[in-house]
């Protein structure tokens, strides 16, 4: 099975719950206070995921790394590397 | 039929055939390390990675040897890599070059054939990977028996060094969006500094379609459709290509439409 398809699968089950138990399908009466929460859960659930999306992008971008010290070491070794090929022959 | 690890002396022109070998951890003395360096003008940093290999390579006592697979460059890449056979042996470096530029895996079908090694190595050759962190591939892949292991910009104290702050949102954004749609296991899909065992490489090469960015990311998810295992080192990535080179509207599409297509059929 397909990353999509499982996808759809999860969406499709949950989406068919969703509409079963707000739209009174399997014959349920669920209290109003759940039915309250159901409703609008679809929606509140997409706001979360958008604002645990941007959180965690945001707090993985303010602590991504930033190597000074390898491209310090980097530029003198190209130093070595340039005098110790230049030694062996290297025509540049 | 080469034997691996055997053939110092191996004539470069000899087409190497994968003798398959359990994949137990075994004695460092009898593996060979093959590194992949496809190159494309690099007349100015070949000289300093392959520098940088020999070094690495000799400090640790592996035994090593450096394919460079250049793609007809224009600017002399080719006669830079010939003289690298000369002052280092051509068991240590063997110098080749395909006629046409192909992107993705073809650059690696092509190397992957001169290899005599048992583990293969690919990098890019524009020194922003440091083969500093080679020895440390190695000894992640004994502790673990890993059939790959993939150098990680993300995790632990990888990092980068040269990106701008919209550069740094694109490259957590891109990989966030990846992680919640491939679930592939792996911190760096994009990335492009990996060690694998070599049948595994060869396997994994017959099964990938896509190019550029895209075919180091379908190598991960083939893997681990294989059941592939898949170990992580931190690396360093030092962009000095960057300030030339904005990562582009097109780069960007290219990459949502090979994610897509990823997600879509694996």
């Amino acid at each position: 099975m397909t990353k999509l398809t499982q996808w759809l699968w999860g969406l499709a089950l949950l989406g068919s719950a969703w509409a079963a138990l707000t739209m009174g399908a399997l014959g349920l009466e669920l209290p109003f206070p759940c039915q309250e929460v159901l409703w609008p859960l679809p929606a509140y659930l997409l706001v979360s995921a958008g604002c645990y999306a941007l959180g965690t992008v945001g707090y993985r971008v303010a602590t991504f790394h930033d190597c000074e010290d390898a491209a310090r070491e980097l530029q003198s070794q190209i130093l070595e590397a340039r005098a110790d090929l230049a030694r062996r022959g290297l025509r540049f | 039929m080469a034997s691996p690890g055997a053939s110092r002396g191996a004539s470069a022109a000899t087409a190497a055939a994968a003798s398959p070998r359990p994949p137990q951890g075994r004695s460092s003395r009898r593996d060979k390390y093959s590194v992949l360096l496809p190159t494309y003008n690099e007349r100015e940093n070949l000289p300093l990675i392959v520098w940088l290999l020999v070094k690495s390579f000799s400090e640790s006592s592996i035994n090593y040897e450096i394919i460079i697979i250049d793609d007809g460059s224009p600017d002399g890449t080719r006669e830079v890599a010939e003289q690298l056979e000369k002052i280092y042996g051509p068991d240590r470096i063997v110098s080749r070059r395909r006629h046409s530029f192909l992107c993705g895996g073809t650059a690696y079908i092509h190397g992957i054939k001169h290899a005599t090694g048992n583990y293969v190595i690919i990098m890019d050759a524009d020194l922003s990977h440091h083969p500093k962190f080679i020895p440390e591939f190695i000894r992640k892949q004994k502790e673990g028996n890993f059939d790959i292991v993939s150098g990680t910009r993300y995790k632990g104290n990888g990092g980068v060094y040269g990106w701008d702050l919209k550069r740094k949102i694109i490259s957590r954004g891109a990989n966030f969006i990846t992680q919640i749609l491939l679930r592939p296991g792996a911190s760096d899909l994009t990335g492009s500094f990996r060690l694998y065992r070599k049948e595994v490489l060869q396997k994994l090469i017959e099964k990938c379609v896509s190019k550029g960015y895209v075919f180091q990311m379908e190598m991960i998810v083939r893997a681990r459709q294989l059941n592939y295992t898949i170990g992580e080192v931190p690396i360093s990535f030092v962009d000095r290509v960057y300030g030339e080179s904005k990562l582009g509207g097109n780069e960007i599409v290219s990459f949502l439409k090979g994610l897509l297509t990823l997600f879509a059929t694996t």
